[in-house]
């Protein structure tokens, strides 16, 4: 069967699964619309989870940045699993506990405050449209590859899909849909990944493969890896060559960020009692674990594979010639995400390091790396055609990639929505609202917001991947700590978070606008964008972290100098620290 | 619920926090990274036990934290008689 019409069997079955929970799993109140009535099972809210949290970054790029630096980018593993600890041990189940819809319901109630609401509100709309592009742009990447539709075309249906379950069935469509979404992106990106452990090392686990015996070789396939890449001039994969200080920095960054981030936080809102949150936690945790340890398999072996592909008789052998260029080159240089050039007209592709060009560069007369282009989203899609593996896993990747990427999108969508029509319409503007008003709201605004998703996604601003490392940084520097604080310190006041909020999302801001220009628009960066220009040798990225710690600071300063909580607040901290009487969703 | 053991039963989830974060930073920001050369010489397939904390071990370790964490508050809420 053609590769086009299996493709198109995998996305359009998985689509009709999509459409049709969303008709069996329509909302009837905002409960259900903000939160499914919290009636999920904490298993299925774990699942659920999963696929809101993982994005279309997490399935196709993230293996793709670890096998591109190795060791270095562990820090996305830690980082993005680690930000669960935080949300089980020190958010969740208090929020679940406190009842309300949305977070910056929590910010606004705790701190008694519609200042601190409006600050809230304005960062998770910055941070979850900031997300919500990504996840767009990638939707329209896997249409225009695997359908051969033009990537507005592709774009637009992956837009009315998400319409279709999102503006219906609100949190319990999309709850139900991010399920089904969870079991194709991990079938998806578990078979391949089993295919090629065991063609690397006989093993079925790719888990227990990438520390195995590599099977051509007889020695350890990160071992082989390490030789290999050094061979060509590369850095060793498994060794450290960046700045330990930064890379527990942005670790850090990228778990307070996890931890901030609306769209996960509300989620656990879904389930009905408090230790349901902390098992759901751990189920999310888990399922996340199951893609998360594959990925650096994938990344390793990927890599491998690709080196072997180019050298195929070893790296100190001829390398492939331009003329026997396998199928899938050629399929992901039309793209324009692969690119080669014969810089000096040998027909041969020589890729290696020019940085620390080998002997045999010279030797040989190489004028320079011959890959020019590879970009990281390609290793895991076109990860089953390097491995030669059969087309229904081709097609399974092709629905696995635009499920990753629809799931998170939904979840975005609904953490705007609910904080258009509940902290802004509802808490803010017209208190007065009837439940059929603010339910018609709900729907209206999720409309308005996939649409302004698919127009950002038409005409994605140039700088979409820094404002990813924007929305981590703002959830760090700003909605975390005050989450935190309103939990952990029965006596701060509206004045000390706001204080807070406002320096860490300042003080964030302008330190990533001074080096990566302001609004991003090159040129206006005020310091180069260099190691050497840092201050204490901070990376931009990693600056969350160190937002959040001024947040708690400035916080902890401004209270001591103003007047003290309400004692009803007080009250409030403390009805919250314990799981009796939560019951059923309650309304102001 | 008196004000006694709220404050007792807060103590003792703010304690076993203390002690899940202690070791979730050991795994990551210390076997993962920092403290990756003194175990160096642990050889795990092919490289260190640092890279596989790095890579592994430390989400592993996550997973076995959440859920112990959360069968020591089912017991003690149940202790304090303030489970749902």
């Amino acid at each position: 069967m053609d590769q086009f019409v299996i493709n198109l069997i995998f996305v359009g079955g998985s689509f009709a699964l999509y459409i049709g929970i969303a008709i069996w799993a329509r909302a009837g109140t905002t409960a259900d619309f903000y939160a499914a009535s919290r009636g999920v099972n904490p298993v299925v809210n774990g699942a659920a989870t999963a696929a809101d949290w993982m994005s279309a970054a997490s399935f196709i790029s993230m293996a793709g940045l670890i096998a591109a630096v190795g060791y270095g980018n562990s820090t996305y593993l830690m980082g993005w699993t680690g930000g669960y600890v935080i949300l089980a041990l020190l958010l969740a189940p208090y929020l679940r506990k406190f009842g309300r819809f949305t977070v910056p319901d929590f910010i606004g109630d705790r701190f008694y405050s519609q200042t601190a609401r409006l600050v809230a509100v304005i960062s998770l709309l910055v941070m979850s449209i900031t997300y919500v592009i990504g996840q767009m742009t990638g939707a329209a990447v896997a249409f225009s590859r695997f359908l051969e539709v033009d990537s507005t075309t592709g774009l637009f249906i992956a837009s009315a899909v998400v319409f279709c379950y999102a503006v219906l069935g609100g949190m319990k469509g999309i709850t139900y849909t991010q399920l089904a979404q969870y079991c194709v992106l991990i079938v998806a990106y578990t078979i391949p990944a089993v295919f090629i452990s065991l063609q690397l090392t006989g093993n079925p686990l790719p888990q227990l493969g990438l520390f195995s015996t590599h099977t051509a070789t007889g020695q350890p396939l990160l071992q082989t890896l390490n030789e290999v890449l050094m061979e060509l001039g590369f850095n060793d994969y498994t060794g450290n060559h960046g700045s330990t200080f930064n890379m527990v920095l942005f670790t850090l960054s990228l778990m307070i960020g996890t931890a901030g981030l609306p769209h996960v936080i509300i989620r656990f809102f879904t389930v009905p009692k408090v230790a349901d949150a902390r098992t759901s936690a751990g189920w999310a945790l888990v399922f996340i674990a199951l893609l998360y340890t594959v990925a650096p398999a994938v990344g390793a072996m990927a890599r491998l594979n690709i080196i072997t592909t180019l050298y195929p008789e070893g790296v100190q052998g001829e390398p492939l010639a331009f003329d026997n260029k396998p199928d899938w080159m050629l399929n992901w240089e039309r793209t324009g995400l692969l690119r080669f050039e014969d810089k000096n007209g040998d027909g041969l592709i020589q890729y290696y390091n020019e940085a620390n060009p080998p002997a045999r560069a010279v030797e040989e007369g190489w004028e320079g790396n011959e890959m020019v282009l590879f970009n990281n989203d390609i290793l895991v899609l076109a990860n089953p055609e390097i491995a030669n593996l059969p087309g229904w896993v081709i097609g399974l990747i092709a629905a696995g990639g635009l499920a990753a990427a629809l799931s998170t999108a939904a979840g975005l969508l609904l953490a705007i929505s609910s904080a258009v029509s509940h902290d802004l319409i509802k808490s803010m503007i017209n208190p007065g609202i009837s439940e059929k008003g603010e339910l018609l709201a709900a729907r209206i605004s999720m409309a308005f917001a996939i649409a302004l998703a698919t127009y950002l996604g038409l005409n994605p601003p140039g700088f979409a991947a820094q404002v990813v490392a924007l929305a981590f940084g703002l959830a760090a520097a700003s909605l975390f700590p005050a989450i935190m604080m309103g939990i952990f310190s029965k006596k701060m006041n509206s004045t000390g978070a706001i204080a807070g909020m406002i320096v860490g999302l300042g003080s964030t801001v302008l330190y990533i606008f001074t080096y990566l220009g302001w609004f991003f628009i090159p040129g206006t960066n005020m310091l180069p964008n260099t190691p050497d220009n840092w201050l204490f040798g901070i990376s931009p990225l990693s600056f969350g972290a160190v937002g959040a710690m001024l947040n708690f600071i400035a916080a902890f300063i401004v209270m001591k100098m103003s007047a003290p909580v309400p004692t009803e607040i007080e009250e409030l901290v403390e009805s919250i620290r314990v799981p009796k009487g939560a019951g059923a969703a309650v309304d102001h | 619920m008196s004000d006694k053991s709220t404050d007792a039963y807060w103590k003792a989830n703010v304690r076993i926090i203390t002690i899940c974060m202690v070791i979730w930073a050991l795994v990551s920001f210390g076997f993962g990274i920092v403290l990756r050369p003194l175990i160096a010489g642990i050889p795990v397939g092919g490289t260190d036990l640092g890279f596989w904390f790095a890579q592994q071990g430390s989400m592993l370790t996550f997973i076995a934290l959440v859920f112990y964490y959360r069968s020591y508050m089912n017991k003690l809420d149940k202790e304090f008689g303030v489970e749902e």
